[in-house]
């Protein structure tokens, strides 16, 4: 003890010992994410290759099962189609508007902090209260809700927004909601962005004699390459991991209804529900893992993401 | 000629713009009125037929009414959400501030290993992990504990990343002046590189506040008991319930999203700052 004392006060003096600095600054966040993300990933697979219902420390293998029970269940793969569609809806809906805005806002003459300011502050509110006023104000199936008070204003009947199923109008509310929630965030980063055009590029387009759509078309948008990417592949991460507004907007009184269901509402009545299926749960986990990071990967290679990295 | 052509349509599209800013602004703001309109209304002033711009009276009562319901621990809720807000957000600017400085600036053999390893977690949203991370809490027994609301949380891959993203792009002269007067990694981490990053600093806490305020599904799995809800499950519990207060439910709602309101306001600056700097969007 009294001989390994002085050395390491003499390690920590100064910067003698990189090793044991980058210890104590990175090891802390480090131990952290092996124990609450990469041991429960572990985990997963592990349970995935179970029958683990109510246990976590199963003993009854049964191999690809959970995977081919998952894979030919319907109401899995219709949770996957309905991901797929709601990502088809909302990833370019919410670029198109963030964009939009930011155009809009980084060209506003005065009151331009105002504007930013109002399209930012829905990011400050959460998917429950967002749902709750879509659900309760705007879109509320009844007479005297926003959007049907609009309606008869123009002479037309009212619609039951979220429950029915046909025409499937809980679409228009599901994504209106996300986008008021997100845009502002996304109208930020194309501001940054915008900010970092260089004034002579605009100069030598207005040399040229080159006007609106044309400035936006060949120089706006290629100087906004990199930011476009970020944005793309942000929305399409945080669109798989739609839970919040699908569960609030939708479910009534515990009973869910079977349309409009993202797999990840779809996994947690199937491993925490009544059954507790951690088996089947971690599979579809799996599942949804894989997909994910396939479609990220595809998207940063053919966006060319991996080479902003150092 | 081609001079005043041109400042006629910029001011012709100058108007457009003005008019589709303020159009969309009103679209922005609507929610928030709606929250504030009928979370003091009364119940039938909501439902009735004729659509009205505001209460005739303002039913100040329904906020005591809400704070008196013994069905909904709406007090509690809000206590656990600050908690945990507060507590995660300070942790999370410690563990990750520290990991994003060794990551960026203490040369080690392994250095990119790691970061590979912690940009990896970033491809699995954080969400999909929900039902193994469940696990391992149930198996700790952490479940309707602060603990198991807040712990797991600690530990963010996205803000690591920026912080290290940030302080790569330090200036390093600043922190050369300090070891040169001998001052080791952690001397120079709090005090050179800390005290000259704090616009950075208070953009990452907004974020991560506002994050874990507003955080539903953990909250979800993990608040099992009443007195474990956060002010998120506490709304939802209402909404889903089988008959529904709406006054009650919209003053509920206009509570919980007015600390983030009024911190937006003041930290505004901040976010924008660091959303710029963090270089997401390089």
């Amino acid at each position: 003890m009294s001989s390994t004392a002085p050395s390491l006060a003499r390690r920590l003096r100064g910067r003698h010992d990189r090793n044991l600095w980058f210890g104590i600054f990175v090891g802390p966040f480090l131990l952290g994410l092996l124990i609450f993300v990469y041991v429960p990933i572990l985990w997963s697979v592990f349970l995935s290759f179970f029958d683990a219902r109510n246990t976590v420390t199963p003993t009854d293998f049964v191999g690809v099962g959970n995977y081919v029970d998952m894979l030919s269940d319907p109401a899995f793969r219709s949770s996957l189609a309905t991901f797929v569609l709601f990502a088809a809806f909302i990833v370019p809906t919410t670029f198109v508007c963030s964009l939009g805005l930011a155009l809009l806002v980084n060209r506003a003459r005065f009151a331009k902090a105002f504007f930013r300011s109002v399209f930012f502050l829905p990011t400050a509110c959460s998917y429950v209260v967002a749902s709750m006023i879509w659900k309760l104000s705007i879109f509320s199936g009844v007479r005297f809700g926003l959007m049907n008070t609009v309606l008869g204003w123009f002479g037309l009947e009212p619609i039951a927004w979220l429950s029915v199923t046909q025409p499937p109008w809980y679409w228009l509310v599901i994504v209106t909601a996300r986008m008021w929630l997100q845009a502002g965030f996304y109208m930020i980063l194309f501001l940054a962005g915008l900010q970092r055009i260089s004034p002579t590029l605009y100069e030598a387009a207005a040399i040229d004699g080159a006007t609106g759509w044309k400035v936006l078309r060949f120089i706006t948008l290629p100087q906004l390459r990199a930011t476009s990417t970020a944005v793309l592949l942000l929305l399409l991460i945080i669109a798989f991991q739609a839970f919040d507004e699908f569960y609030n907007l939708l479910s009534t009184s515990g009973q869910y209804p079977p349309y409009a269901r993202p797999p990840l509402v779809y996994l947690y009545y199937a491993a925490l529900g009544q059954g507790q299926d951690f088996g089947h749960g971690s599979a579809g986990a799996v599942i949804l893992t894989l997909m994910i990071a396939l479609i990220a990967l595809v998207q940063g290679r053919f966006l060319g993401l991996g080479k902003r990295e150092d | 000629m081609a001079t005043i052509k041109r400042s006629r349509t910029d001011r012709f599209g100058g108007v457009i713009r003005y008019v589709v800013l303020v159009v969309g602004a009103l679209f922005f703001l609507l929610p928030f009125y709606l929250l504030v309109r009928n979370g003091l209304s009364t119940t039938s002033e909501i439902t009735s037929p004729d659509w009205k711009f505001w209460p005739s009276q303002l039913q100040w009562g329904n906020i005591a009414d809400l704070f008196n319901d013994p069905s909904v621990p709406m007090f509690r809720s809000l206590v656990n959400s600050l908690l945990i807000a507060v507590v995660q957000t300070v942790a999370v600017l410690v563990i990750s501030g520290l990991a994003g400085y060794g990551l960026a600036r203490i040369p080690f053999r392994y250095a990119n290993a790691v970061f590979y390893v912690i940009v990896a977690t970033l491809l699995i949203p954080a969400a999909v992990t929900f039902v193994p991370s469940f696990v391992l809490v149930s198996t700790l027994g952490w479940i309707s504990t602060l603990r198991g609301l807040i712990i797991p949380g600690l530990f963010q891959a996205f803000a690591t990343f920026l912080f290290r993203q940030y302080f790569l792009g330090f200036p390093k002269e600043l922190e050369e002046a300090a070891q040169l007067d001998g001052v080791g990694y952690w001397g120079t981490f709090w005090r050179v590189v800390v005290p000259n990053s704090t616009g950075f600093i208070a953009a990452i806490g907004t974020i991560t506040f506002i994050g874990s305020w507003n955080a539903f599904l953990w909250p979800l799995v993990i608040g099992q008991d009443p007195s474990s809800w956060t002010v998120q499950i506490a709304l939802s519990t209402f909404l889903t319930a089988q008959t529904i207060n709406l006054p009650q439910l919209f003053i509920a709602a206009s509570i919980a999203i007015l600390p983030l309101v009024v911190m937006f306001v003041f930290l505004q600056r901040w976010i924008v700052e660091g959303v710029e700097r963090s270089g997401i969007s390089e």
